[in-house]
């Protein structure tokens, strides 16, 4: 381990801090995926991934990470930050005039850390994809990793990868899908149901494994079960249950919160409740 | 006017077919993807040569498009390839974010454009193509005229950075330019020179221009006829300093007179040098079943269209 769960936790507070604060000040984005997820990443870039925060496009030699769900930009963006992509005074530039910060992560502006531009839903899977290929061809070991919301797996491309990566043998692909069960117009049982994930991908030919995403040591645990399956034949994936909001109590598992902004008590009760461990942006 | 001939006709997607071939060839970074339609791309001998730089996707644009973007990233040089309805409309939302937005290296190789499908009619026969791509930020797009022409495109945009729509067809065309040409992306190739009105044509309408070239010859008028094979970026130079000397201009296309090159054309000029235009192209419509020169004609692309929106351009000159 390079840190312990309690260091972990310890990070992922201040992001979810960071989340608040980013999302307050420019009073628009996305919060409620970003604190459900701020567990799985941190532990994926502080503890998981083997990469360099000196970015280079290509990612040779490193482990690829793509958010397919864009909306959750602020999670990715804290965690770039507090890893040391860049200076973590940039975060106060979220979604504001001429910022590398945009409302949907993409390499337009060159942030490091950024590899393809999401938002529009259900395109991520496909491209690391591609990524995963290119390092087979590159006879690159390293892993791509990507996360997904559940919701986004309503978007038909999904289903185009996903039967394409067990029959190309994609095996150095890890997905993950925040199965937190909301989405913005309401539960995905009540908006379209996603039913049974673990059997659908079962059948499509995927190695499933099911995780806590709120649980640091279970997180950490389930990625590096996750990386120990690698490389035999079939692609991975994590179905990592969340709730959304994770970490301020009037967020937490309800849809309300997806794309809403805390007003200034919000974030005062919010902040009242996450340790800030590091020093705020 | 400038004598053209040709011994042979062949169809464009064979130029494209042998130039990727040769790209792969070329460079170990190549990768080819299609989604179900690698005979109808001429896509075998690249495939067979090189399988494992060949990704069959199936019946899936979608994944492809983003699967292509995605190869970028490892510094893989993808080109992918399905019919042009496919290749675009079917597909714009991850050309757009994965590929233009995201400024990836993805050549996307689209036949079977146009009318000159033929027989399947309009489902695939996609006319709005050009227009699509076209306002894509950074889009290169190009829809060579013949055989030579599409095999030297496929290795110059093999060299070329960045996002590329490459537009090709299926029937049997005209070989009129030279085998080892030098392709120059954004470079107008002047076919003719002449005085009294520019013709400026792309992909199967070149050939027509010459034929209608030759015709307005036997009638006395001098025409200028230019292929613009790049449409975006647009020789605006090239235009110009033609239209500058001839006062007035017919642009060509196999494409929907909305968003393809006689657009662009007209946009140039009444910024820059406001003059009288014709547009040979499909007038707002759905193609339809039937034989591409039968197409043709009921679309009004035939070399007789052509001289006629001449005729009544030159009465617009001043």
């Amino acid at each position: 381990m390079k840190h312990t769960i309690k260091e972990l936790e310890d990070i992922a507070s201040q992001v979810r801090r960071d989340i608040v604060r980013m999302v307050h000040s420019c009073q628009s984005g996305h919060p409620g995926g970003s604190l459900g997820c701020a567990d799985f990443v941190t532990a994926l870039y502080f503890e998981v991934l083997n990469h360099s925060t000196d970015f280079k496009m290509d990612g040779v030699g490193e482990d690829l990470f793509f958010l397919s769900n864009g909306h959750i930009s602020p999670v990715w963006y804290s965690v770039l930050a507090r890893s040391g992509y860049f200076d973590i005074a940039e975060l106060a530039t979220f979604r504001k005039m001429n910022t590398r910060l945009q409302g949907h992560p993409t390499t337009h502006e060159h942030l490091p850390g950024i590899r393809i531009a999401s938002g529009s839903l259900g395109q991520g899977l496909s491209v690391a994809i591609g990524a995963a290929l290119a390092k087979k061809l590159n006879k690159d070991k390293s892993l791509v990793f990507t996360l997904h919301g559940d919701g986004e797996l309503q978007e038909g491309q999904n289903w185009e990868a996903i039967m394409f990566a067990p029959f190309h043998k994609v095996d150095n692909l890890i997905a993950t899908v925040d199965y937190n069960g909301q989405q913005i117009d309401g539960p995905t049982e009540k908006v379209l149901s996603l039913d049974s994930l673990q059997a659908k991908f079962e059948a499509f030919g995927w190695h499933v494994i099911n995780s806590d995403g709120n649980d640091m040591d279970a997180v950490v645990k389930s990625l590096h079960l996750a990386k120990s399956l690698a490389g035999k034949g079939r692609p991975i994936l994590n179905l990592m249950s969340t709730q959304m909001g994770y970490g301020v109590d009037y967020m937490v598992g309800s849809h309300k919160w997806h794309g809403t902004a805390p007003n200034d008590a919000q974030l005062e009760s919010a902040l009242g409740q996450l340790t800030s461990t590091l020093s705020d942006y | 006017m400038k004598k053209y001939t040709y011994t042979e006709k062949k169809d464009t997607r064979s130029g494209f077919g042998a130039g990727l071939h040769e790209a792969g060839k070329r460079n170990k970074n190549v990768v080819a993807l299609c989604a179900d339609l690698k005979g109808s791309l001429k896509m075998d001998d690249f495939a067979n040569e090189f399988p494992d730089r060949f990704v069959q996707v199936g019946i899936a644009e979608a994944n492809m498009i983003g699967i292509a973007a995605g190869l970028t990233i490892g510094g893989k040089i993808p080109f992918t390839g399905t019919f042009a309805n496919f290749s675009t409309g079917r597909v714009y939302d991850q050309i757009r974010q994965s590929v233009a937005y995201s400024n990836k290296n993805v050549k996307i190789c689209a036949s079977h454009a146009g009318l000159t499908l033929g027989e399947d009619g309009a489902t695939h026969q996609i006319l709005e193509d050009i227009g699509l791509m076209k306002m894509l930020p950074g889009m290169v797009v190009i829809n060579p005229c013949d055989y030579n022409q599409t095999k030297a495109a496929t290795l110059a945009i093999l060299d070329y950075e960045g996002p590329v729509y490459l537009r090709f067809g299926r029937p049997s065309v005209p070989i009129f330019t030279p085998a080892d040409q030098k392709f120059e992306i954004g470079k107008a190739w002047m076919v003719n020179e002449g005085k009294d009105v520019t013709i400026i044509a792309t992909g199967h309408m070149v050939w027509r221009a010459i034929e209608a070239g030759e015709k307005l010859a036997e009638m006395g008028i001098d025409a200028e006829i230019i292929n613009i094979h790049t449409i975006k970026p647009l020789d605006e130079a090239a235009i110009l300093a033609s239209v500058q000397k001839t006062g007035c201009v017919v642009t060509a296309e196999e494409h929907n007179k909305f968003g393809g090159l006689g657009e662009s054309v007209a946009r140039l000029l009444t910024t820059e040098f406001p003059a009288p235009q014709e547009f040979v192209a499909v007038n707002d419509s759905f193609g339809e079943s039937a034989t591409p020169d039968e197409l043709m004609t009921k679309y009004g692309l035939d070399p007789i269209n052509i001289v006629e929106a001449v005729q009544k351009v030159l009465k617009r000159k001043k």
